[in-house]
């Protein structure tokens, strides 16, 4: 039984309730432990930095000085939290005058740094420490015939490459793979969804989500498989408004790789949270005789 | 303190020191600084000083005058400059002392204008630091001894390694004035990359038709041993001097007999060539029997061993040799072979290598099929290129949109930092060829248009004319998604029209990528072999930037062309005349003289221990296993001293720098 | 008639103070070596809808025309999906500058009211300082709020949807060492911050 530490980030317990069941679940049937970090806090995300700098080190910083007290790996699936945590530990490593100011407010939370965390996310982990070979051996459901399209985003490539290209990622297409699925040759794998502007500014975020989901459409995608819950979130959530804004729209689930690994685990689809998609993926997958348990 | 050492009054050789001591001026550079005056009143109190002088300008023909009346009217036996640095004028006053008749290295040069006048404003102060330099200064030259520069003779023969226009050109020019020159080149053909060009910028020559006159002259050049297909394994020795093994690669085939007919190609039991040819950077096929291009020089064919059925199975008709007939040039079973040569200088024209285009992988290389780099396209274009001239996209389609996008590879800290200073102008080229080859729309993406040569303005202006669209924004995608229904079935090419002021995206058929020039994979192997140096960026190094492009730090061996940087093909020659003036101007005198600052091995000192030998940057220590010490050539030994502070036992020394002269220079500035 | 403006800039018009702090904003080290090749334009996904795009605030941003800078539309947009910083030819963090713009920005109030972006930032600002976590629903609630109510009512389906999926949170997510995390921040605020 390997262990990690877990930081959900705070999407996790609200719209990406659905990664962290799946995640959980996955987990679990791979023989990994997930210890969620005592009194996690937010990590900042981009909001957080576009009104401070240095207290967005510090708030971020607290989280890899909870984390160090443990010698696991900490394991962050949200990209945002992924990328900011990756960010302040080596911002804090580069800059001694961030890293001093991050210490003395850690001090005065009575909290030490020594920069020893390992942030990791769970692609990184499930390809090459639990390993491609030991996943499909577990594989009791393969996703044959279901045509996955990987879509990576940009934060957990982007600007830190520490475990797969930059341009061309492969780790998600080698684990869909891996699950019996055909995965969709896909050039806009990371393209940024929107983020934070297509709930704020829907005429520039809507087409950006559009542009994703029309091409996933014309290479033949039956489903959408996303690592970020505000990527699953903008995908998914504006469907309809994209329906009644472009006539050749075509609505698509949008699931969190995690889950198409659950159902290829044979795991039951409850666990997975398939039913808080609103962009149901039951008729796709009765449509491949992939009946969720 | 006095250093319990040899008074410096009375010299082991020849009794009491005369000095002859001279302050210079240098107009205001010193003067305006140092007390001048007050440095010689202080000088000509010091023990040994005969005469003590301040003039304006000592290295004037008067104030080199003074030098050598002084020496001949007080019986001086030493002489002491302070004036400017040592690189400028040692020679000049260390001329000017042998002239007076004495040996040139009893002089000794101090540096008031670098070290003293031009750091520091302190008058009071800088003339108390001059004064301190003085009198260390004097308090050396007593010590130094007569030394003598030594000569090597130089070897009237020339190797040059790299058989393209650089080097091609400077095989010419040297044999062409009688010296004996062996072209070394590592493919079967010389060459180099102008071969594949189709045409030149920015007068629009032929490639091919300026380059094949100057191959054919260097096959029948009765002064150039043309060894193709050959690489250098070693070299040993210094300027003048150096011993080279060449290994031979086998082509299978013996050179003098084969005539070049072809008929073996055509009779090969393969009826059609189905495997990558390189020349045509593989677009195009030959047979395991080739002959890389039609001009080919020597105009012999060679055998592929990895394709050939002959050598795979060992079961072949071989109607080959059935075709060669009487001739009989084709041999199984040639072997490598190794040439040793004599030479006395080297000039290294190995040219470049494109940037690898797969490195950027947004731009789709390798990805997209018709995306190809700018070498590539050169080939198309060529009348005898793999589609006969024809530039047409992968499914044979003509191309109606060409889109080249410039600095692939250049101008990026994330790939490489420099401008490979060709890609605008062949940029410009290739828009021009590909609109008169195709009648498409073409698109130039450029961050600067850099035409700086003769009449590369004017070919702008010219392409501007023609109607090529320039979009100066650099090139963020190349990809194959549509936005728009022109766009389906396309290559999409997004860069910001900075210009104009907004994000264009151009769809097109054909991809051209601008790729930069890089030093070879394999410069730092080359370089080691011949004990040269290589930039960060590397290419071999030259031994200035600005005053000897073509010399390196190594005596004897030459650079000449795109090995030293990127350069177009003018500058080549340019180059390339310059390396074989060099040459020749070593050979001409027929020898070199060494400067005597070198270190020596004291036999009886020496402990065999071995670690000067590996301290040694140059190479210039071996060791004499018969009488196991080390013995240091002075040919190769650059004075670094290394060795000298290295050796446990004391007993490398160095001329112009023994342990009495650095003792008592270091006693006269503590005083 | 429409009105004709004169675009002619001064010297006097160039903000040194502005020019000299965007040089020292962590990550803009060599902000001034950019040769405006538009590859960070050319890269973003947005940049289609900026005011200026990325190349042009540096530009402006070195030479000190702060007004046309922070008064921007574009440095809002920025979604930091670091295209630009992984692609710019100089190294130049352009995320990094596009923060520090946003937050000198927010410092000096330059920003329309009722925009939503800044206005989400602040929000979820003084919500992770209260409680350490963000509760999703309360968020866009208060954001909704502070800009266009009437446009919450647009947002009704979607907002029903993840009531019935359990996504909807609405009960606060807090952390339990409230007071440190307060202590740590105020730690921060009152020794001066790097870039101001």
């Amino acid at each position: 039984m390997t262990t990690y530490s877990y930081y959900p980030g705070c999407s996790l317990k609200g719209t990406g309730k659905a990664y962290e069941e799946s995640l959980l679940a996955v987990c679990g049937a791979l023989g990994v432990e997930l210890k969620e970090l005592e009194d996690w806090n937010c990590c900042g995300a981009t909001a957080y930095m576009a009104v401070e700098e240095l207290s967005a080190f510090a708030l971020a910083g607290r989280n890899l000085a909870l984390a160090e007290q443990d010698p696991v790996d900490l394991l962050a699936p949200c990209s945002a939290c992924y990328l900011v945590l990756n960010k302040t530990q080596r911002y804090v490593a580069e800059y001694p005058e961030i890293r001093q100011k991050v210490e003395q407010a850690l001090k005065a939370a009575g909290l030490t740094y020594r920069g020893t965390a390992k942030i990791r996310h769970p692609l990184d982990v499930l390809v090459n420490d639990i390993g491609l070979k030991a996943i499909s051996g577990k594989i009791t459901k393969p996703l044959r015939g279901l045509r996955v399209v990987p879509y990576y985003g940009c934060q957990i490539v982007r600007p830190y490459a520490t475990f797969d290209s930059q341009t061309h990622p492969v780790a998600m297409d080698q684990l869909l793979k891996a699950t019996g699925a055909e995965v969709v040759k896909y050039p806009l794998k990371t393209r940024c969804c929107g983020g934070s502007q297509t709930g704020t500014l829907p005429e520039v975020g809507l087409r950006l989500a559009y542009i994703l989901l029309k091409e996933a459409h014309k290479r033949g995608g039956d489903v959408l498989a996303t690592v970020c819950p505000l990527c699953q979130f903008n995908l998914e959530g504006y469907q309809d408004k994209l329906a009644s804004e472009y006539d050749d729209f075509v609505p698509m689930p949008v699931l969190y790789f995690t889950q198409l690994l659950g159902l290829a685990l044979g795991l039951p689809a409850k666990q997975l949270g398939l039913r808080r998609s609103l962009v149901p993926s039951e008729p796709i997958l009765a449509r491949r005789n992939l009946h969720a348990a | 303190m006095r250093l319990e050492s040899e008074n410096p009054l009375t010299l082991s050789n020849n009794g009491s020191s005369r000095i002859g001591f001279y302050v210079c001026h240098c107009g205001t550079n010193i003067a305006g600084v140092v007390d001048v005056q007050a440095l010689a009143e202080y000088a000509a109190k010091l023990p040994g000083v005969v005469v003590s002088r301040e003039y304006k300008y000592m290295c004037s023909d008067p104030g080199q005058e003074l030098i050598q009346q002084d020496i001949k009217g007080n019986r001086l036996n030493r002489i002491v400059v302070a004036s400017c640095s040592p690189h400028l004028h040692e020679q000049t006053f260390r001329t000017a002392t042998a002239k007076g008749g004495l040996n040139p290295f009893y002089f000794h040069m101090v540096n008031i204008r670098e070290h003293v006048s031009w750091v520091h404003e302190d008058r009071t102060r800088a003339t108390q630091k001059a004064k301190a330099l003085v009198r260390a200064a004097i308090q050396r030259v007593s010590f130094h001894k007569p030394l003598e520069r030594k000569r090597v003779p130089i070897h009237p023969d020339v190797l040059i390694l790299g058989g393209g226009i650089a080097g091609i050109h400077a095989a010419l020019t040297m044999a062409d004035a009688g010296k004996h020159v062996y072209l070394v080149e590592r493919d079967p053909t010389i060459g180099g990359h102008m071969a594949k060009f189709d045409k030149t910028f920015p007068t629009l020559d032929c490639a091919a038709c300026i380059l094949t006159p100057k191959m054919s002259m260097v096959r029948a050049h009765p002064n150039i041993t043309l060894w193709t297909y050959s690489e250098v394994t070693h070299v040993e020795g210094y300027v003048g001097n150096f011993k080279v093994k060449v290994k031979r690669k086998p082509r299978y085939i013996h050179e003098e007999l084969c005539t070049g007919c072809l008929a073996c190609v055509d009779a090969c039991v393969y009826k059609d060539a189905r495997y990558p040819d390189e020349f045509n950077l593989g677009l195009g096929k030959r047979k395991p029997i080739y002959i890389p291009f039609a001009q080919a020089t020597p105009l012999v064919v060679l055998i592929d061993p990895e394709t050939c059925i002959q050598f795979k199975s060992g079961k072949c008709k071989k109607t080959c040799v059935e075709a060669c007939a009487e001739r009989r040039a084709i041999d199984f079973e040639q072997r490598e072979e190794t040439k040793e040569i004599e030479v006395g200088t080297i000039i290294l024209s190995t040219g470049f290598q494109v940037f690898d285009a797969k490195r950027i992988p947004n731009y789709g290389y390798g990805i997209y099929p018709n995306v190809y780099t700018a070498l590539e396209i050169e080939r198309l274009i060529n009348a005898s290129g793999p589609t006969a001239g024809e530039v047409v996209l992968r499914d044979g389609r003509k191309p109606q949109t060409v889109g080249i996008i410039h600095c692939v590879g250049s101008r990026d800290e994330n790939t490489n930092r420099w401008c490979s200073r060709v890609c605008c102008m062949y940029s410009l080229k290739l828009a021009h060829l590909l609109k008169e080859h195709t009648g498409a729309e073409v698109y130039n993406f450029y961050i600067d248009i850099r035409t700086p040569g003769k009449g590369f303005e004017e070919f702008y202006d010219r392409l501007l004319k023609e109607g090529v669209h320039f979009i100066r924004g650099r090139v963020a995608e190349v990809t194959d998604w549509a936005m728009t229904p022109d766009e389906e079935g396309k290559l999409v090419i997004r860069a910001e029209d900075t210009l104009a002021g907004f994000v264009r995206r151009v769809p097109v058929d054909l991809v051209v990528l601008s790729v930069g020039l890089e030093g070879h994979a394999d410069a730092e192997d080359v370089r080691r072999t011949f004990n040269i140096t290589c930039s960060t960026e590397g290419f071999f190094l030259e031994r200035h930037p600005k005053l000897a492009p073509v010399d390196t730090f190594t005596d004897g061996i030459f650079l000449a062309g795109c090995c030293q940087g990127p350069k177009d093909i003018p500058d080549t020659v340019a180059q390339a005349g310059a390396a074989a003036a060099q040459c020749m101007a070593l050979i001409d005198r027929g020898y070199m003289e060494i400067e005597p600052n070198t270190a020596w091995i004291e036999e009886e000192l020496c402990s065999g221990c071995h670690v000067c030998i590996a301290m040694c940057p140059y190479t210039a220590i071996h060791f004499d296993a018969q009488k196991k010490v080390a013995v240091l050539n002075e040919a190769l030994c650059k004075g670094c001293g290394t060795c000298v502070a290295a050796c446990p036992s004391g007993a490398a020394q160095q001329n112009l720098f023994r342990d009495e002269q650095l003792f008592a220079e270091v006693e006269g500035v503590l005083v | 008639m429409t009105a004709i403006k004169q675009m002619m800039k001064y010297e006097a018009d160039r903000d040194k103070e502005f020019a000299h702090w965007v040089t020292g904003v962590v990550g803009a080290e060599k902000i001034r070596q950019c040769i405006q090749c538009g590859m960070c334009s050319a890269t973003c996904p947005l940049s289609i809808y900026m005011d200026y795009t990325p190349r042009r605030l540096i530009h402006l941003a070195r030479e000190g025309f702060k007004q046309e800078v922070l008064g921007s539309f574009a440095i809002w947009l920025c979604a930091s999906c670091y295209s630009c910083t992984v692609e710019c030819p100089k190294q130049i963090k352009v995320t990094d500058v596009m923060y520090a713009l946003k937050r000198r920005a927010i410092q000096e109030g330059a920003y329309p009211k009722r925009l939503p972006i800044p206005v989400l930032a602040r929000e979820f600002y003084k919500m992770v300082r209260g409680h350490g976590r963000i509760t999703e629903g309360r968020l866009v609630f208060n954001l909704f709020l502070k800009t266009n109510l009437l446009k919450m009512l647009g947002m009704t389906r979607l907002g029903l949807g993840l009531l019935r999926t359990g996504r909807f949170s609405f009960f606060k997510e807090s952390i339990k060492h409230r007071k440190e995390l307060g202590a740590l921040l105020d730690a921060v605020k009152s020794s001066k911050e790097v870039a101001a």
